[in-house]
This record gives structure tokens, C-alpha cells and sequence, in this order.
């Protein structure tokens, strides 16, 4: 359900057809709060507060359960009180940050952008945050967080797509997304796939490997033909699916009870698996996956500590803390002196993270630098995905 | 029409049987609220207390249940006098746009709550220009709520005929005096039960709710939304059902008493 | 009785707005309805009437923004998609079966408790059916999640008789939303057998009819608009659902999902709006069907 997805994966609910590149290129320059230079070069007094507007699940206060609590910490030490409000859709996040009540925002690859485009978010000086140096560089000046080698924010967690399959049913491990594609058939009834149209672009990548004829270099940079083909892959695998999911509950209890053998996955989902009848794959293919950012508004009424909290959850500890209790791999190696799952997360593998696909909307200007076709918009991805689902 | 015994005895056990797959998924929740798997896991792998303790510690459930209950009770407030002015204007004159009017109270919880709450989301946000929060839900809610009011209350009117208010004005009394002492009296329970199942209704309420209450308002079944994908959060939401169940209990029983002795008193 | 027994009212400004009242009927009935009209028509009315607008209109793919440039091209895309035919006859499939079961369900319960139940057990029984409307939503479709899973009670308690579990899909969506809306249904069903009077059974079963023919000839008549009315909960309420169906699903979307996801997912307001008109049109037309019984005033 989409509601769901929202709630857990922003970049997916882009909907807008956001054209940010785009807006980018037409407006130059961004406005920002500090004058010419955008950045601050050093910081100054606490402000007692700091308003931030994120996802649910990643600014927890122990309201929710005692013993998942990385504000309070922050408070103490800062003496900035937290506020924070959660929010549905990559959509809201953007309209909230128009009303400029909020100091920080949790943003994901496709909301970024367009935040920067709009200029409701501010460069970031990275020097000002010390924990910034142990991000992994792999994070760092991305496509999603960067604009024209300025840093707009820092890298929260990450995580990839993964095949996950029941080790019953399957007694020699898959290689490849083929299971659920074209020897989908063989699970029929028992497939399962992630309900959004962004999981077009998971058809895109095995395209990319099994039909090299079609071009595509980048899964969210399709052109007609390419999303026909995609479109075609995945209503041939719609006969063999049991059901869609896209909260993770339902996917842990369909491999639980074995309504479902194989199909996508987060790594959390599988940690969570009880069973202890299943394992996951990066396919040969490749995979999809998100990164999120934490941005600073550009009409941040309390600035300093809006750099105080993102280095602070940028610090091993409470990155530790709030990428677990997400289910993602966090943003540096010392982190994971504070979680005991960092392997199952790879996180740090570079070469594990180069073969993710990070989830960006699609948009009418071909993303992978096409300018002799036009590209599929996100709009488009949803109509074509609706047809699949039939 | 009398009923044979063979008749009677059927009749119960259908009934019985279909109390029980009634309570059949209700029971599944009661079980899983003390169950060790936080996957609501078919057959629960164990038991535990755990969930029970931590449910009354969560500051999270009790406010959504504290912001809910505001909800519920304004909107409830507002449909109960709203239904009741309605009801009293249709079933008491006639006039002309009658029909239109009883289909115009009738078409917010006739349509898909899903279009009731885009059209909602999209007049608030668009047309008046207000940023969405407890108010905007209350708004919504009073909207679909007044007809389970005017339904109880037009029933009730429709059985009390005019002659006891015609007595009353004829002896003299105005028209407030009538309606204090006469008429209101007489549709107390028929409010009680409206009141309560608009309170019900707002209440558990998802899908309108979600298009109007913005992002910072967590209504119960919002949070219970939210926590069911929060990790290790599934078996408290079964908590909060369970407890949910048992305390609206006493409600409804009282409502049922109420309307017990009126209909002895006849 | 003297008329001088009745102490003659004091001349207050209240009571002269009452006598003013009392004898004008339109103004009287003007103040009862303004509030009313005022919240239906400026939240309501307004409010689907702008939505239904918004279906004339287009998104600009480039800002996200709603352009008000008119065109029918949403409408047409609804009319003549081949996908939207298909869901919309399999939402109304679903419905209509939901309700069809409601019903027959809620009928035999129903008459049950008006007739046949003592007054006490009558009272326990009312609140047995409403304890489960306490019970969130979402709780109850996951707790049928659970029941018709591979090895769950379900499948536990037909497997005896040979049966199995219909796993996720429609028949499962069906079994779920008909459990959520029962207690819409019994209700009214309820409150009309309660209005039949028992006297005018007995006079019928004294005239020598039977007890078939009674409940068909007596019964039935009267109990029809309860019937209509309870039905208008359980279908409508199915039509606009799309969380059960994502529930307990499995593969398949309903009208809901569709309209959900233009908004919450493509941003696509216009067509979400083009296609609410399918619901609306159909409980328009239900309604409408639905009033010749006299339903709506048996709601």
C-alpha cells in the first residue's frame, strides 16, 4: 500500500514530476539565508530549540518505546529541545519546508533536489561538522546531496533491494533476478514484488543485463520503448505474483507462513524473519536502493543547532541507533562499533554499494544525459504500473 | 406468527455461531497480544507479559489516544446539534428540497471515504487555505458523523408524532419551553445511541482522516498505522485493540440501559 | 379547563421571539436548517464540487503545479481505459458480494435478537455486536491476515471437511471487509424488525398463515427499507476501500487504489478526480434506486 510505502520509503512517492535538473540548470544560482557566501564559516550560540521534520522512525524521543531514544541524549548535551514531526510523502516534506517552521529536514535522493531547487534549503558547510569526515566517501557529494560541488547536507543511511528467497524452495541459492522474472513461473502464486511503480525500475535493471539491445543506462532514465519493454517484464511476472507488499510486516509474515517463496526485499525484513527458513541475494544483475540526506532550511530560525543536530546523528552513536531501528546500513564505519548487524547491512563494502541503483524520480529529461529522446516521467511509472497490476 | 421450538433452537445456534466467527479474528488479537512473536506469527511461539507492560508505558498510544478521543467528542458534539437541527427541520415541515436535503446529509458517509477525504483535503488546502491539524480532522469527522445522529433522531421524532408538543404549546408553553421539557426529554436516548455510534465512527476513522490530518495530528488509528511498521511495535497495537474492545463496553452498556428503562417506562 | 389556570407568560424578549416562532413556520424551519446547510454545503458541497472541477483540469509536468487549462482528456482516459473498466466492474463485483453476505448474515442475527431473544439477552446481544466495532480497523483486517494465512485457523478448521484456505486475493478481501461492515448492516436490520409489531405477526399466523408465508408477506415488506438501508453502509463503504484489499489482497487493487495512488503517489489530482466519478456516479444511481424503497429514511 502506498500509504506505507510513503511511510518508509520517500523517494519512491516523488510524484511530482519535479524536473529539479532541469530547474536547476534554468535558475543558476539558489537563494540562501547567509548572504553571499551561503554557508556559515563558523557557528555560534545554541538557540534552545531546533524544529526538524523527518520520516517517522528517525528522530525518536522514547514516546513510542522507552528504550529507542537518541534525542534525549542530544538534548542534554546541546540543550537545543527537539520538535519533530513526521511526514507521510517526499510531496509533504516539500510543503512543509515552503512554511519554514522547520530548521532541519530528513530528505530523500528525489525531495532533495528539489529542495535545493527551490531554494528552502541551505549549502552546508561540512567543515563545521566533525563527524562528516567519517562518512563514508562513497555518500559524499553524490547526485542527491550535491549541487555543482556544493554539499547541501549530509548522508544519513542507505540500503539496497535484495532477493530474498526460502531456502526450502530453493536448495541450490539464485544468482539472479531471473527467478522472479522469466523463470518466474515455476513459483507461481508465490512470488512476491514491492507495490510501487518504482519497482519498475527493478525490471529496468535486469533489463540492462538481459537485453542489452534496448539501451538502458540508467533504470530511471526510460524512453517509450524502454519502459514498454520493462511494462511487458513485469506483467508477465504479474501472473505469478501472490501479492504485492510494501510494509514490511506483510512481507515477514507471507515468508513466515510461506504465502510467499521469493521476490524483494529490504535486509531488515530478513533479519526479521523468524522462521530462519530464508536468505538474501545481491543478484548479479544488480539492484535498486535508497540513500537519504539531512538538510538545513534556508530560513533555519535556529541554525546552530540545526548543525548541532546534523552532526550529532551523524555521530557513530546515534547514527548507530537511528539507522538500526530503521534498518539500514548506517553512514560510517565507526557506527557500527554500535551495532552488532553492520555485516548483514554491508555496510562500508564499496563494491556491494556500487551495485545499487539509487532510487532517484524519473523525469521527463533523461536522467542518464539523453537529450535526442524524451524520458518517461514519474507520472507515466504510475499509470504503467497501475496497467501492470491490472 | 409463532415460531416452533425446532425453529427457535435453529435460529439461536445460527446466531451463536455467527457471534463466534464474529469473535474469532477478535480472539486471534487477544492471543497475539500475548504472543512472544512481534510478527503477529501464526501459531504464537510463546507467551509473554511483555507487551501488556510496555503498552501502558507508551506515551505514544496514550496521546494518539487522548488526541482521538478530543477528536470524537467535538465532532461528536457538533453532529449531535447539527443532526438534531435537521432532523427536526425535516421531520417536523415540509417543504420543498425535502429529499435533496435528507440525500445531502446522507451523501458524506454514502460516498467513499476516499473521495470524501480528497475532496476535503484538496478544499482545505487549495480553497481556504488552512494548514491541516486536529481542527481540519474534527471538521471532517462532524461532516460524515451527523447522519448516524439524524438517522437515530428522525426515527425517534417520526414514532413520538406531534401530539404531546401540540399539547404542550396549546397549554401555553413557548417554543424553547416545549422543546426543553417536551421533546428533548423524549429524544434523550435516541441522541445517546446517535452520540455513540458517531463517537465510534469518528473514533476508528483512517481514510478521511489521513488526507486531513496533516503531519504533525496522530489520531489512534494513525499511530496504530504508523507503529504497525515500527519494529517490535505489532503486538502493542494488539494491546491497545484489546483494551479498546473492553472499555467501550461500559458505553454501550449504559446507552442500553438507558434505552431499557425508556422503553419500560412505556 | 379554565384557560386563566395557565399563569400568563411574562412579556420577555425570548418569549416574544417564541411566539413569533410558533407562528411562523418558515422562519422557524429557516433557523433550524441555516446551520446545518451552511456546514453540508460550505464543507461538503464545496469541497466535491471543487474536486470534480480538479478532473477538468491537467498537472503541469514540469512544476507538479495544477494548471486550470480545461480539457476532458482525465474523463476520457476513465471512460475508454480498458483498465479502469475491469477494476471498476470488479470493485462493484466485490461490493455487491459483501453486501449480498452482510445481509443474509446479518438477517438471521438480526431477527434473532428482535424476536426471539429476551429482553436481557436482547441487550447483551446488542453490545456484542457493537464490542468489535471497537476493535481498529486495521487490527481486524490483520487479524484475518493471520486467520487466512497457509496454516492458519482458517485453514485449520475446514481442513477436516476437506477444505483449504483461499489464501490472499478477492474471496479473502470479500471474507474481510464483509466481517468490518457487519455490525453496519445487523443494526438497521435490527432497529427494523424491532418496528414490526409482534401483534401483526400473531394476527397474521391467527388468519392461518403460515410462518413462511408471513415472513414473506408481512415481514418482508417492512423490513425492506431496513434492508436497503443497512445495505448502503456495506456497499459504499466497499467501494471506496483500498487498505483491506491491500491487506489480505494479494495481487489485486481495487477502485480505492487507484484513486489513492494518482494522489498519494503521482500527484496526479485531476485524474484521481476523473476517476472518483466512477464511485460517485455509482452511489448516486444506488441512491437513488435505493430512495423509492423509502431506505433513506430507514438509515
Amino acid at each position: 500500500m502506498h500509504l506505507y510505502t510513503a511511510r518508509r520509503r520517500p523517494a519512491i512517492l516523488a510524484g511530482l514530476a519535479i524536473a529539479s535538473v532541469a530547474l536547476l540548470t534554468a535558475c543558476g544560482t539558489t537563494s540562501t539565508p547567509s548572504g553571499s557566501g551561503g554557508a556559515p564559516d563558523k557557528l555560534g550560540t545554541m538557540e534552545g530549540s531546533v524544529s526538524i521534520l523527518a520520516w517517522p522512525g528517525y528522530v525518536e524521543d522514547g514516546s513510542n518505546d522507552p528504550t529507542v531514544d537518541w534525542v534525549t541524549a542530544f538534548e542534554d548535551q546541546t540543550g537545543c529541545k527537539v520538535t519533530s514531526k513526521s511526514y507521510g510523502t517526499s510531496d509533504e516534506a516539500f510543503t512543509l519546508m515552503k512554511t519554514g517552521d522547520y530548521d532541519v529536514v530528513a530528505a530523500s535522493g528525489d525531495a532533495s533536489l528539489r529542495l535545493v531547487a527551490a531554494g528552502d534549503v541551505a549549502p552546508v558547510n561540512t567543515d563545521l561538522l566533525k563527524n562528516y569526515a567519517g562518512i563514508f566517501d562513497f555518500l559524499k557529494m553524490q547526485s542527491w546531496n550535491s549541487v555543482d560541488g556544493v554539499s547541501y547536507g549530509i548522508p544519513h543511511g542507505y540500503g539496497a533491494n535484495l532477493l530474498m528467497y526460502n531456502t526450502d524452495t530453493f536448495t541450490t541459492p539464485p544468482t539472479s533476478w531471473d527467478v522472479v522474472f522469466d523463470k518466474g513461473s515455476a513459483y507461481a502464486g508465490k512470488v512476491t514484488a514491492y507495490d510501487s511503480p518504482i519497482y519498475i525500475a527493478d525490471a529496468a535493471v535486469y533489463l540492462m543485463a538481459h537485453s542489452p539491445e534496448l539501451g538502458i543506462k540508467n533504470p530511471y532514465a526510460l524512453d517509450t520503448t524502454q519502459l514498454a519493454a520493462a511494462v511487458d517484464l513485469l506483467k508477465g511476472q504479474r501472473a505469478n505474483v501472490g501479492e504485492y507488499w510494501s510494509d514490511y510486516l506483510k512481507e515477514i509474515q507471507a515468508f513466515e507462513t510461506g504465502d510467499s517463496v521469493v521476490g524483494t526485499t529490504w535486509q531488515v525484513i530478513q533479519n526479521s524473519v523468524t522462521t530462519g527458513n530464508t536468505d538474501v541475494v545481491l543478484p548479479e544483475e544488480g539492484t535498486t536502493g535508497w540513500s537519504d540526506t539531512w538538510m538545513i532550511s534556508s530560513q533555519a530560525k535556529s541554525p546552530n543547532c540545526a548543525y548541532a543536530w546534523l552532526d550529532y546523528i551523524a555521530s557513530p552513536e546515534a547514527n548507530a541507533q537511528a539507522t538500526a531501528y530503521f534498518g539500514e546500513a548506517p553512514s560510517s564505519q565507526a557506527a557500527c562499533d554500535f551495532r552488532d548487524d553492520c555485516e548483514s547491512y554491508h555496510a562500508g563494502d564499496e563494491a556491494y554499494a556500487s551495485q545499487i541503483w539509487y532510487w532517484s524520480t524519473p523525469i521527463a529529461k533523461c536522467l542518464d544525459g539523453r537529450t535526442d529522446v524524451e524520458c518517461t516521467d514519474y507520472s507515466a511509472w504510475t499509470t504503467a504500473w497501475q496497467e501492470i497490476k491490472g | 406468527m409463532r415460531l416452533s421450538r425446532i425453529a427457535r433452537v435453529t435460529l439461536g445456534t445460527v446466531a451463536g455461531v455467527i457471534l463466534a466467527l464474529v469473535y474469532l479474528p477478535l480472539m486471534v488479537v487477544l492471543v497475539n497480544s500475548f504472543s512472544t512473536s512481534t510478527n503477529l506469527t501464526w501459531p504464537p511461539p510463546g507467551f509473554t507479559l511483555e507487551w501488556w507492560g510496555r503498552a501502558f508505558r507508551n506515551a505514544g498510544a496514550l496521546e494518539a489516544i487522548a488526541t482521538s478521543t478530543q477528536v470524537a467528542v467535538v465532532a461528536t458534539a457538533i453532529s449531535l446539534l447539527l443532526g438534531t437541527l435537521v432532523s427536526l427541520a425535516l421531520q417536523r415541515h415540509s417543504f420543498f428540497g425535502r429529499d435533496a436535503v435528507s440525500l445531502l446529509v446522507i451523501l458524506p458517509i454514502a460516498l467513499p471515504g476516499i473521495v470524501t477525504g480528497i475532496a476535503l483535503n484538496n478544499a482545505f488546502r487549495t480553497i481556504l487555505d488552512v494548514r491541516l491539524g486536529l481542527l481540519t480532522i474534527i471538521v471532517a469527522h462532524a461532516t460524515f458523523c451527523i447522519v448516524t445522529v439524524f438517522n437515530n433522531v428522525v426515527a425517534r421524532l417520526r414514532r413520538m408524532g406531534t401530539s404531546l408538543e401540540e399539547a404542550s404549546a396549546d397549554l401555553g408553553a413557548g417554543v424553547w419551553t416545549t422543546f426543553r421539557l417536551v421533546t428533548f426529554p423524549q429524544l434523550r436516548s435516541a441522541l445517546l445511541a446517535g452520540g455513540l455510534l458517531a463517537f465510534a465512527l469518528s473514533f476508528d476513522e483512517i481514510i478521511v482522516t489521513t488526507f486531513t490530518a496533516g503531519s504533525g495530528v496522530t489520531t489512534l488509528p494513525i499511530w496504530i498505522l504508523d507503529n504497525l511498521f515500527r519494529p517490535n511495535q505489532a503486538p502493542i497495537v494488539n494491546v491497545i485493540a484489546v483494551v479498546l474492545v473492553l472499555v467501550s463496553i461500559v458505553p454501550i452498556y449504559f446507552a442500553q440501559r438507558l434505552a431499557g428503562a425508556e422503553q419500560l417506562q412505556k | 379547563m379554565p384557560r386563566a389556570v395557565v399563569p400568563r407568560p411574562r412579556e420577555t424578549t425570548a418569549r416574544k421571539l417564541s411566539v413569533f416562532l410558533s407562528k411562523h413556520a418558515r422562519v422557524r424551519l429557516a433557523l433550524l436548517l441555516s446551520a446545518p446547510l451552511f456546514w453540508l454545503g460550505l464543507v461538503y458541497i464545496a469541497a466535491l464540487a471543487a474536486l470534480l472541477v480538479t478532473a477538468l483540469w491537467t498537472v503541469d509536468s514540469f512544476t507538479g503545479k495544477i494548471s486550470q487549462t480545461w480539457t476532458l482528456d482525465n474523463i476520457v482516459t476513465v471512460l475508454s481505459g480498458s483498465l479502469y473498466q475491469a477494476v471498476t466492474l470488479r470493485t462493484v463485483g466485490v461490493a455487491l458480494l459483501v453486501t449480498l453476505i452482510d445481509v443474509l448474515v446479518a438477517l438471521p442475527i438480526a431477527f434473532y435478537m428482535a424476536k426471539v431473544a429476551s429482553p436481557r439477552a436482547q441487550r447483551l446481544l446488542v453490545i456484542a455486536v457493537l464490542m468489535p466495532l471497537w476493535a481498529s480497523y486495521l487490527v481486524k483486517a490483520y487479524a484475518w491476515r493471520s486467520v487466512l494465512s497457509q496454516g492458519g485457523i482458517f485453514e485449520w478448521l475446514v481442513k477436516p471437511f476437506g477444505g483449504e484456505s483461499p489464501g490472499y486475493g478477492l474471496p479473502a478481501t470479500i471474507i474481510t471487509l464483509s466481517y468490518l461492515w457487519l455490525p453496519y448492516v445487523i443494526l438497521p436490520i435490527y432497529a427494523g424488525l424491532e418496528r414490526v409489531p409482534n401483534s401483526l405477526l400473531e394476527a397474521s399466523s391467527d388468519l392461518g398463515a403460515k410462518t413462511g408465508r408471513t415472513l414473506r408477506s408481512i415481514m418482508l415488506p417492512m423490513l425492506w427499507p431496513a434492508i436497503i438501508a443497512g445495505s448502503i453502509f456495506s456497499f459504499s463503504l466497499s467501494l471506496g476501500d483500498y487498505i483491506t484489499v491491500n491487506i489480505v489482497g494479494g495481487a489485486n487493487q481495487l477502485l480505492g487504489n487507484l484513486v489513492f495512488t494518482n494522489v498519494g503517489a503521482a500527484n496526479n489530482l485531476p485524474l484521481a478526480a476523473a476517476i472518483a466519478l466512477i464511485p460517485i456516479a455509482i452511489m448516486i444511481v444506488y441512491l437513488t434506486a435505493a430512495r423509492r424503497t423509502g431506505a433513506l429514511d430507514n438509515l
